[in-house]
């Protein structure tokens, strides 16, 4: 994926699929700290402690005849290279929260991108669900 | 900001499509495969041009939907037409320029885009 916008949409598609009726997208870039944060939240099925350990493993994935199980792998990778990490915090019926940062200044960050259309194509394919997007610049 | 009659109705033709959409008043579906390796071949394109149009067009009985990989990964980006009583159309290998081409002829014209298309109908899985 070329821009994290794009990892984003792929992202928000799970917590679509986990049935969640809001997602809430904040990105924060704060330069003082030269750290970029994406934090998605939902209020999906969430996931259990065993399934939560294995989501970052790359081809595992909860739709077994149709899907390819890279999303969250790629965008931990995406992080991982670019000096950041990603976390996920999960309960069974209690929604999921996935948390990715990066350095700023990383060479290897990739940009975060068209966000606008991201939310744009996610509204309007989805008019049930509730999305919210803020986006923070901190100095 | 003052709301003006004429935003007024722009708002209730949102609506409108909105929930017709949610009533299943619909003539033709749409449906962008929206898998990781849909998004990563440029899906979001392919998606943002079918809605571009619908919105130009103006029609409120087109639904536009989106559904994880459609397991032929190396076909993507793909998309799934079909017209109300009529087959479903798996078109493959998707750019803005044949999504134009496609909801010209096939979703508002009913030809289908033989040269586009993958396969016609339904699959089966056992």
């Amino acid at each position: 994926m070329d821009d994290l916008s794009l990892h984003l949409l792929d992202i928000a598609e799970n917590s679509i699929a986990a049935r969640a009726t809001r997602i809430d997208i904040v990105i924060i870039e704060d330069r003082g700290e030269d750290v970029l944060i994406i934090r998605i939240t939902d209020n999906g099925i969430g996931m259990d402690d065993c399934m939560r350990e294995k989501v970052l493993d790359p081809f595992f994935t909860t739709k077994p005849r149709k899907s390819v199980g890279l999303g969250l792998p790629l965008l931990a990778q995406a992080a991982e290279e670019s000096g950041g990490s990603l976390t996920i915090e999960s309960g069974s019926q209690e929604g999921t929260e996935i948390v990715a940062s990066f350095a700023l200044s990383n060479i290897d960050r990739k940009p975060l991108g068209d966000m606008d259309e991201t939310m744009r194509v996610l509204r309007a394919t989805h008019p049930a669900i509730t999305f919210s997007y803020q986006y923070q610049l901190r100095d | 900001m003052k709301l003006k009659v004429d935003d007024l109705d722009k708002i209730s033709e949102k609506m409108q499509s909105t929930t017709n959409l949610r009533e299943g008043v619909w003539r033709a579906r749409i449906n962008v495969h929206m898998g990781t390796c849909g998004i990563a071949s440029g899906a979001r394109k392919v998606l943002s041009a079918f809605l571009s149009l619908i919105e130009e067009s103006g029609s409120t009985d087109i639904i536009l939907t989106t559904s994880g990989c459609a397991g032929l990964c190396s076909r993507e980006p793909m998309a799934t037409v079909e017209l109300k009583g009529e087959p479903p159309v798996k078109y493959v290998d998707l750019d803005e320029e044949k999504v134009e081409k496609i909801f010209t002829e096939h979703v508002l014209g009913g030809k289908i885009m033989e040269e586009y298309a993958l396969a016609i109908g339904s699959e089966r899985m056992f």
